[in-house]
């Protein structure tokens, strides 16, 4: 604690140095935030996918539909805690090309599957109550400034003939961080009843709560068996299977963002690197100088190592400070990256990095100020 | 003139003496490279995917979707309406019949070579017609599938990145098999991501008998759009929108370019300021490092502008060295890479393969010399204001 005031004279020696590498170090940390924000909205909210959680959708592909009479076979399957399915309803709202994720459940059995979603008592009592009722996340209410009781006119390009079909808002839904809260939630029952299609009883996927998720291979054949030889066939998988396999579709975005990253991370590593080895170098003379009063080499190691950490941590803890802001203000693009959040597990990555450029950074110069012997050192000047 | 002869000889002096000083140098270099390499790679993805979309569409042709549909696939049209449809006026008749084609468009899931996950994969059922309307589509590979059999086509970028779309192949969705018997090219577009069929088949097989999507008709010309929207608008039996199929393809990919261009230049914006940072700290060194030699220079009566113009120079040199490094760099590694990716607006994979455009090498480099010009702008102002004296006394 002592040497405090030494190291903060080293760090300061070159003023216009010292601010320049911290302002490299913040940037670096900043990108690094953002992309890492960008990746986790990419994946989609993998992160909250439910393990314990199945989803069976048709085996030729997802947009076609099953039939609700699967439902009874589902849930009388040793190891189902619960069923509900969903349709995607393809709800346009005042635009035909602005489609919003809208959804058509089973109210009951959906809330108790998504306990995730936060829902006032009286909100799902009124819900419950009125078929065309519907419930939307806070963020799209906010976006649209919609409130309770406003009622809301939504085109389906897919289900005829109400053109538009029209919702009252029952309830506005918040979730866990990672949870979309941008979707909306309408009845089936409702749908059901006013589609005109030759067929009733289609709907668009199964979502099964399981109690045991070390069982979720197992029983996801045991469906596709049971349905084997139906006119519909099934393929079930986890929805953190199925929500990863979505994710792939776009493309491997983990993989670029790690790129990107690297890029940055390395690019930036590198300034912080040279400006340690321009700083060790102008003070060899004063190096020598603490040698011969009496500093141990592991001392000086030390007060190298850590004048280097002071840089990487304090520009990178900023600029990681600053990217969590800006992440909580919310998605940038206005909608288009509905899970928007930077998952604690990259803040920490981060902090890690930080630390390990510093040492990165200042383990060359720092091993360099180590071995100088006095008499060579003080020679030179 | 004697300012620009000195200037010239100041920043030949600069350039020559930079391998002293290497090690710095790369810094700011290395930085800016990093800064272009990534400008140009992310703004590449979009460059290719706007190029594949947009390749589609043609000025000649009219794309006919139920009114109020959005995309191809959740657009709806019954056998009736599209008989009717056919003897519209505006579009063209070859040997007395009229060039348009009744599609049903559907996606199957089809593993992806990379990851092996499945993916959407569009399936367009076609009338013979089609082939004609598209007439920039061409068999690369065996021959055109039958009509009236369960023989597919695969587009070349469908070929390319899924599984089992070799010619030869038996593709098996649900409980139909579908023989692979030729491999088409359209110039590079997205319909080479999709999969043809005979309509008829695949009606059959979704058990959707005489329901279509869309329909895709040749235009007399281009002005003949007017006279058919004209004529769908009026006419009461058809409930359609006319949509020129340049234009759909171009608004399908708004929302994909418009996020990957945004993220790109946003990312790319943060990393020059830090990298001005970096080269702030470059020419700073480069500067100090030189004090003796700049004193001594305008002690000899060098003035201070041609100081401050040679440190910006040999800043903007180290600017455009990186630049190209990094322009180069991203050009050797993802012009023409391959890959597929989901277009959200269609729910539908689209092939593509990244494109370094000589715009977007221009762009990096611009913003390459504008970083180095920045970046030299502080410390070229300093190395003019160092104190003579006081810099000949600095050991």
């Amino acid at each position: 604690m002592r040497y405090l005031p030494l190291i903060w004279s080293n760090v300061w020696r070159r003023r216009i140095r010292t601010t320049f590498t911290l302002l490299s170090i913040f940037i670096a940390f900043l990108l690094f935030g953002i992309v890492m924000a960008v990746r986790s909205a990419f994946s989609l909210g993998i992160e909250v996918a439910g393990i314990d959680r199945l989803v069976l959708i048709n085996k030729v592909t997802l947009i076609m539909p099953l039939p609700i009479s699967y439902k009874q076979k589902i849930e009388s399957t040793p190891g189902v805690e619960a069923v509900t399915h969903e349709n995607w309803f393809n709800g346009a709202y005042q635009d035909d090309t602005n489609v919003l994720t809208t959804m058509a459940v089973d109210p009951q059995s959906f809330l108790n599957i998504y306990k995730e979603i936060k829902l006032d008592p009286a909100q799902v009592k009124q819900w419950l109550s009125d078929r065309q009722g519907i419930i939307v996340g806070k963020d799209i209410a906010a976006r649209y400034g919609w409130k309770i009781g406003d009622r809301i006119p939504l085109r389906s390009s897919i289900y005829q003939p109400k053109d538009p079909w029209e919702f009252n808002i029952s309830g506005i839904y918040d979730a866990d961080t990672g949870f979309d809260k941008t979707q909306l939630f309408l009845r089936y029952d409702y749908l059901d009843e006013n589609w005109t299609n030759p067929q009733k009883g289609l709907i668009g996927w199964y979502v099964v709560k399981i109690s045991d998720p070390s069982r979720a291979a197992e029983l996801g054949q045991t469906f596709d068996t049971m349905f084997a030889n139906s006119g519909t066939e099934t393929k079930t998988t986890t929805e953190k299977g199925f929500i990863e396999g979505f994710a792939k579709q776009v493309g491997d975005i983990g993989a670029i963002t790690v790129a990107i990253a690297s890029t940055v991370l390395f690019m930036f590593g590198l300034v912080a690197a040279s400006t340690m080895v321009q700083s060790v170098r102008e003070r060899t003379s004063e190096l020598a100088v603490l040698k011969t009063l009496g500093f141990s080499d592991i001392k000086i190691l030390v007060l190298v190592l850590l004048e280097s950490l002071f840089i990487t941590v304090v520009g990178g803890g900023f600029g990681l400070a600053v990217a969590w802001l800006f992440v909580q203000r919310g998605d940038p693009t206005g909608g288009y990256l509905p899970v928007w959040s930077l998952p604690r597990a990259d803040v920490l990555a981060g902090i890690g990095l930080m630390i390990l450029m510093g040492l990165i950074a200042g383990v060359l110069p720092a091993f360099g100020a180590m071995r100088l012997r006095i008499t060579d050192a003080l020679r030179r000047t | 003139m004697s300012w620009l002869r000195q200037t010239i000889a100041v920043l030949l002096l600069n350039l020559r003496t930079i391998p002293s000083r290497l090690g710095s140098s790369m810094v700011a270099i290395i930085g800016i490279a990093g800064v272009v390499i990534v400008f140009v790679s992310v703004l590449s993805i979009s460059a290719g995917f706007s190029a594949a979309m947009s390749g589609a569409g043609s000025r000649e042709r009219a794309l006919i979707l139920r009114q109020g549909s959005d995309t191809e696939m959740t657009s709806g049209l019954e056998g009736m309406e599209t008989r009717i449809l056919k003897d519209a006026p505006g579009i063209r008749h070859e040997g007395g019949t009229p060039l348009v084609s009744a599609e049903l468009y559907v996606i199957v899931d089809l593993p992806k070579k990379t990851t092996g996950t499945t993916a959407n994969v569009p399936m367009r059922g076609i009338e013979p017609a089609a082939v004609k309307v598209r007439d920039e589509a061409s068999i690369v590979q065996g021959r055109m599938f039958q009509f009236g059999s369960n023989e597919i086509v695969v587009g070349l970028g469908a070929n390319r990145q899924f599984q089992n779309l070799n010619v030869g192949d038996t593709l098996v969705t649900g409980q139909n098999r579908w023989q692979v018997v030729g491999v088409f090219e359209t110039d590079g577009s997205v319909s080479e991501t999709e999969i043809w069929c005979d309509v008829q088949t695949l009606q059959s097989v979704y058990r959707r008998v005489n329901s279509f999507s869309l329909m895709l008709a040749k235009l007399d010309s281009p002005n003949s759009l007017e006279t058919l929207e004209a004529w769908t608008a009026k006419n009461p039996q058809v409930k359609v929108d006319v949509h020129r199929e340049s234009e759909y393809y171009a608004s399908r990919s708004r929302i994909m370019t418009g996020l990957v261009n945004g993220l790109g230049f946003g990312i790319a914006t943060l990393m020059a300021i830090g990298a001005v940072f970096g080269a702030v700290l470059t020419m700073y060194t480069a500067v100090a490092s030189r004090a003796r030699e700049i004193a001594t220079l305008r002690a000899l009566g060098f003035n201070s502008l041609s100081v401050v113009v040679s440190v910006l120079a040999e800043s903007i040199v180290l600017g455009g060295i990186g630049g190209v490094i990094g322009a180069l760099g991203a050009y050797a590694a993802f012009d023409g890479f391959q890959t597929s990716t989901m277009n959200f607006q269609t729910f539908s994979q689209v092939a593509f393969a990244f494109r370094v455009t000589p715009t977007l090498f221009i762009t990096g480099l611009i913003y390459a010399l504008a970083i180095g010009l920045i970046g030299g702008l502080l410390p070229a102002v300093r190395a003019a204001r160092l104190p003579i004296s006081k810099a000949l006394r600095e050991l």
